[in-house]
């Protein structure tokens, strides 16, 4: 044995290595584990040093963009001085808010009016995974940041915590072929699963029947379902649509990396929002709502709680009135089944008397 | 003098050895990881650049030791694995594997010359992203893909910065 592993040091040592880390593989996979201490050490040397130099490029970057802000401001102050101070006023403030330069201030705006505690945080590298659309942020678990929080910027849902350390946390992006989430259409409340697709600013809905309504330009929403984002934050807008074989093929271009991607909000406490109304595509006129049930009427639950939109819901809905039809009560025992081959008469309206 | 002529023999191909500052090293291979991490995320394209490799690669074929090298493509697999969403343990063994063959080749071939590097920069990337496709595959059952072409350009791209790169790591050489 001696002389064997003399004779063959360098094979030797390379077959334990191999083996440790096979080891150390099956561990993880056996357990759905994570050996924690590795990751932490690893994420420790380097992201302080991604800090920094995120804050020095960062610190370089305002730097020149407020030097020339201020020329901007320069110039225009000799131009506005005739003009009311108010106009001025809100020239400077709409500006700002439209300003793709500042999304920090848009974030905190967008931060006071969520209904959702929030806590910024700053893209500060990519992992080193091959092909994988994971980053880390500025913020861990000393900030209060969990596993499975949502990750959102104020133009839409930007992607969840995967990983948390002390002073970092991974986060994977809405783009990871890996991603999905739970949505809703904002139209016809379609509800669907959004999967990331590897590719910058697209994704695609899955699991949408073909017989169910989506327009291209409709927006779709989350829907709350996966218990991660809550109800309500804009995903992106339909820019494709095609019948599958059984189920819609939905392409959306996402919204949450409208103005790139530095800055994020990591929801502590989420809120469900309501979807935003919009008007429905088929319907070509406003409809008032229903008028009020007459007093003392008996309360009838309607056969159909949603729109007909299946062949299923059809056949249903053409036996409901073959019954009504014949007189037949279902679910009574003893009644037999009613005639389903009879023909089915049509309304006639009477005609108005001259 | 003569008799010094007589006893002088050319050193052997692998007692040619390349020593480095143990800071070099570290400094190297820390800013490897790091411009995998950091570098890429404003220039997507250059997350095709695979550091970590290149360096392990480099270090191996100057050591001319296959298990400073494994232990060194260990070393630099577990950190990279660290800083990704993988299970640990992917990238540490194909950069095991990668470090002792670079190594083991080492001493039969002269890695000083740049059409060689140029090869063994343009191999051990193929090899490098064949060995975690078929782990992947084999190891985790995820279904990844391995698009050929894409491989092929990338290695040849790795392969052109390896000459350059190595080319600038010599300077940092202690002895030759």
């Amino acid at each position: 044995m001696e002389f064997f592993l003399n004779r063959y040091r360098n094979l030797s040592v390379l077959v334990a290595a191999i083996l440790a880390q096979l080891v150390l593989l099956a561990y993880q996979v056996k357990t759905n584990g994570d050996v924690r201490l590795i990751r932490v050490w690893a994420v420790g040397a380097v992201t302080p040093l991604a800090r920094v130099i995120e804050t020095g490029r960062s610190g370089v970057s305002h730097f020149f963009s407020d030097y020339f802000v201020l020329l901007d401001v320069r110039e225009e102050n000799k131009r506005m001085k005739t003009e009311l101070d108010r106009v001025k006023m809100d020239n400077q403030y709409l500006r700002a808010e439209l300003s793709t330069a500042d999304r920090a201030q848009s974030l905190a705006i967008f931060q006071k009016h969520s209904p959702s505690k929030t806590v910024a945080a700053h893209i500060i590298g990519n992992t080193t995974g091959a092909g994988a659309k994971v980053v880390f942020i500025d913020r861990g678990s000393s900030s209060g940041i969990e596993p499975g929080m949502a990750v959102i910027t104020p133009d839409g849902i930007a992607g969840k915590v995967t990983k948390v350390f002390f002073a970092a946390a991974q986060v994977m992006l809405v783009t990871d072929g890996t991603f999905a989430a739970g949505v809703i259409s904002q139209n016809n409340r379609v509800h669907g699963t959004f999967k990331g697709l590897d590719y910058e600013g697209t994704g695609r809905i899955e699991h949408v029947q073909n017989e169910q309504k989506i327009d291209p330009g409709e927006w779709f929403f989350t829907s709350g379902d996966d218990r991660i984002f809550p109800k309500g934050l804009p995903v992106g807008e339909v820019t494709t649509v095609h019948q599958g074989k059984t189920e819609k093929e939905i392409y959306v271009s996402l919204s949450g990396f409208k103005n790139g991607l530095e800055e994020v909000l990591i929801i502590v406490e989420g809120v469900h929002a309501s979807i935003p109304d919009a008007p429905v595509t088929n319907q070509a006129v406003h409809l008032l709502a229903p008028p009020p049930p007459d007093p003392g009427a008996p309360v009838v639950q309607p056969l159909q709680t949603g729109p007909i939109a299946t062949d299923a819901d059809r056949i249903k809905e053409q036996y409901r009135k073959l019954g009504e039809q014949q007189k037949h009560m279902y679910g009574e025992r003893g009644n037999g089944a009613p005639n389903y081959n009879a023909p089915l008469k049509t309304e006639v309206k009477p005609e108005p008397k001259p | 003098m003569t008799g010094f002529t007589e006893n002088y023999r050319e050193p052997l191909r692998k007692e040619r050895t390349s020593l480095f500052n143990i800071a070099v090293i570290a400094g190297i291979s820390l800013l490897a990881i790091l411009f995998r991490v950091y570098v890429s995320r404003f220039v997507p394209y250059l997350q095709y650049l695979e550091l970590p490799l290149l360096v392990t690669v480099y270090f191996s074929l100057m050591w001319r030791s296959p298990i400073a090298g494994l232990l060194f493509g260990a070393a630099m697999g577990l950190a990279q694995d660290s800083l990704s969403h993988q299970l640990l343990g992917m990238f540490g063994i194909v950069k095991t594997l990668v470090g002792y063959f670079a190594a083991s080749m080492s001493l039969r071939v002269d890695v000083g010359n740049p059409l060689l590097r140029l090869v063994l920069g343009f191999f051990f990337f193929f090899f490098h992203a064949l060995l975690i496709w078929v782990l992947t595959r084999a190891l985790l059952g995820q279904a990844a893909q391995f698009e050929v072409p894409q491989v092929l350009v990338v290695a040849i791209l790795n392969a052109i910065v390896a000459v350059f790169l190595y080319q600038l790591l010599d300077r940092l050489k202690i002895t030759g």
